[in-house]
């Protein structure tokens, strides 16, 4: 069950209609961004249930459009999404799908970067702004945003991880949950972890120091608003 | 960890030496976010003003919705209630107009507080800001009264939804409209429990009422929805302060209104494809806004 705070129920601040589809839809996009870690040049966008009905006229598009290229729900900007996009050189695709058992205001993205990396990301929008995301590049995880999240890539042999979590244990960062994946090519491994404390942005250059490790993510609840 | 069986936390608030609802709330969110008293007060006066903004905005001026269809309502019924021809007194007038206000800003994609959702987010505000207006409330007790309305909110969160598409409008209007007449109970000097029988009743009222906007947009019914819902705050608080009682405690009602929710059918539940949205008007409007948007 999902503990709510005062300020999930008077708040947020946003830029209308809908907390779940343009507030909550916004957070999801720009969670993407921050995992991604740098520009993203195409989106597409599969949307479920009541998103797949209702995206135009609640602009959960413009608000998914919006969060991508960093722009926040609270932000009036969030209007104008495609003009910016286009100005941008971003493409961008709603197509709706049935993406089965999942919660009615589910949209899963496929996002390109500028650097050519794919990445996939599928969440919902469970109600007053609040998210839940529930898989990253094919691996099952249970996010709220509420928490900071470490992912990283890293060569997949004994003693990475290890390494990893010998860094969070010298800042007494406790892990709070951690879903590790292996890529097709099986020589890369994805690591996704919620924990709890802030995290500096020096634990960022500690971490890549470690030995296998390829990119380190952080992800703080401030990012996504 | 917040208490939300209602009796269990009635008695708890008693045993703290007739604690008030609002202070129990920010305690708890103290404890949970580690934030101190001043910063979540600072917090939430931030969020009033945004409230007293939209509250007002397009009362004075009309404002359009983007998508054309509706807009101008406040700024109509205030000119008319200017005059006193009111049926509803000057507090509860005034609530309606700010309700209206509140919904026609969100609709125009301008900055609201979700509240607990942005389809719902006049209801607080309008019941709040018109009982203070009329009894020369101070901002303290507003912002306590905020807290008062969250922690019914978070009742509602953790033991049901807030959400449109999974629990209907019932879920939406009518948690505010709960935490709206727990808030004005509590602030016009009401106790706790009081409270509780004025946010059950609030949901009572409203108990199957469904999600069914025309053409997807958070405009029609939502902004009438606001105004019909500031109005059932002030009546179940102003039951509650004579002393009326709900015979069903408020944590029972919310599970009730979780079960119909989930009872209810899709096509009800924030898709647009039953109810007012596929009435032969409701049809006709969607196809107007479509072609808006190709043209």
């Amino acid at each position: 069950m999902k503990h709510y705070g005062v300020f999930d129920m008077i708040g947020p601040v946003m830029v209308g209609p809908s907390s779940s589809h343009t507030a909550g839809a916004a957070r999801l996009g720009l969670f993407a961004r921050h995992l991604c870690g740098e520009e993203i040049k195409k989106a597409v966008f599969y949307m479920h249930g009541s998103f797949a009905e209702t995206y135009a006229g609640h602009g959960t598009d413009k608000a998914l459009l919006a969060g991508i290229q960093g722009i926040r729900y609270d932000d009036e900007r969030l209007k104008g999404a495609y003009e910016l996009a286009e100005q941008k050189g971003i493409q961008a695709e709603f197509i709706p799908a049935d993406l089965g058992e999942v919660h009615p205001n589910t949209v899963h993205m496929e996002l390109t970067t500028e650097s050519g990396s794919v990445f996939t990301m599928t969440g919902s929008s469970i109600g007053g702004g609040s998210i839940c995301i529930t898989e990253i590049d094919g691996v099952e995880v249970q996010f709220s945003g509420e928490r900071p999240i470490l992912a990283t890539r890293h060569t997949d042999e004994p003693g990475v991880i290890a390494g990893i979590t010998a860094i969070l244990y010298a800042y007494r960062i406790n892990i709070g949950n951690m879903q590790v994946n292996r890529t097709e090519d099986g020589k890369t491994a994805c690591m996704y972890m919620e924990l709890d404390g802030e995290l500096p942005e020096h634990l960022k250059n500690a971490l890549e120091r470690v030995y296998g490790v390829k990119q380190v993510l952080l992800l703080n609840p401030g990012d996504i608003g | 960890m917040f208490i939300l069986d209602t009796e269990k936390l009635i008695q708890k608030l008693k045993e703290e030496g007739d604690q008030p609802l609002w202070e129990y709330a920010l305690n708890q969110e103290m404890e949970r976010s580690g934030r101190s008293r001043e910063e979540l007060r600072e917090q939430m006066d931030q969020s009033l003003a945004v409230m007293e903004r939209s509250a007002s905005t397009a009362r004075k001026e009309p404002v359009q919705s983007v998508s054309g269809l509706t807009g101008g309502n406040a700024c109509r019924y205030e000119q008319y209630r200017g005059k006193g021809n009111s049926l509803l007194g000057e507090t509860a007038s005034l609530a309606v107009g700010m309700a209206l206000s509140c919904s026609e800003i969100n609709a125009s994609m301008q900055c609201i507080v979700a509240c607990p959702t942005a389809g719902s987010c006049g209801i607080v505000p309008a019941v709040l800001l018109a009982c203070a207006q009329s009894r020369g409330l101070d901002r303290q007790t507003l912002i306590n009264a905020l807290f008062t309305a969250s922690a019914v909110g978070i009742i509602v969160g953790s033991r049901a939804t807030v959400s449109g598409a999974e629990g209907g409008c019932q879920a939406e209007c009518g948690a505010a409209a709960a935490m709206g007449a727990a808030a004005v109970t509590e602030m016009l000097g009401g106790t706790p429990e009081m409270a509780f029988h004025a946010a059950a009743m609030a949901l009572k009222n409203v108990l199957g009422l469904t999600c069914d906007p025309v053409a997807g947009l958070v405009e029609i019914p939502c902004i009438k929805r606001n105004a019909s819902g500031a109005m059932n705050a002030l009546l179940s608080a102003d039951l509650a302060l004579a002393g009326v009682r709900s015979y069903i405690p408020f944590d029972e009602v919310v599970d009730a209104m979780y079960a119909i929710g989930k009872a209810m059918p899709q096509s009800v539940r924030e898709t647009s494809k039953g109810g007012l949205a596929v009435t032969p008007t409701g049809m006709r409007m969607k196809k107007e806004t479509q072609r808006g948007e190709e043209g």
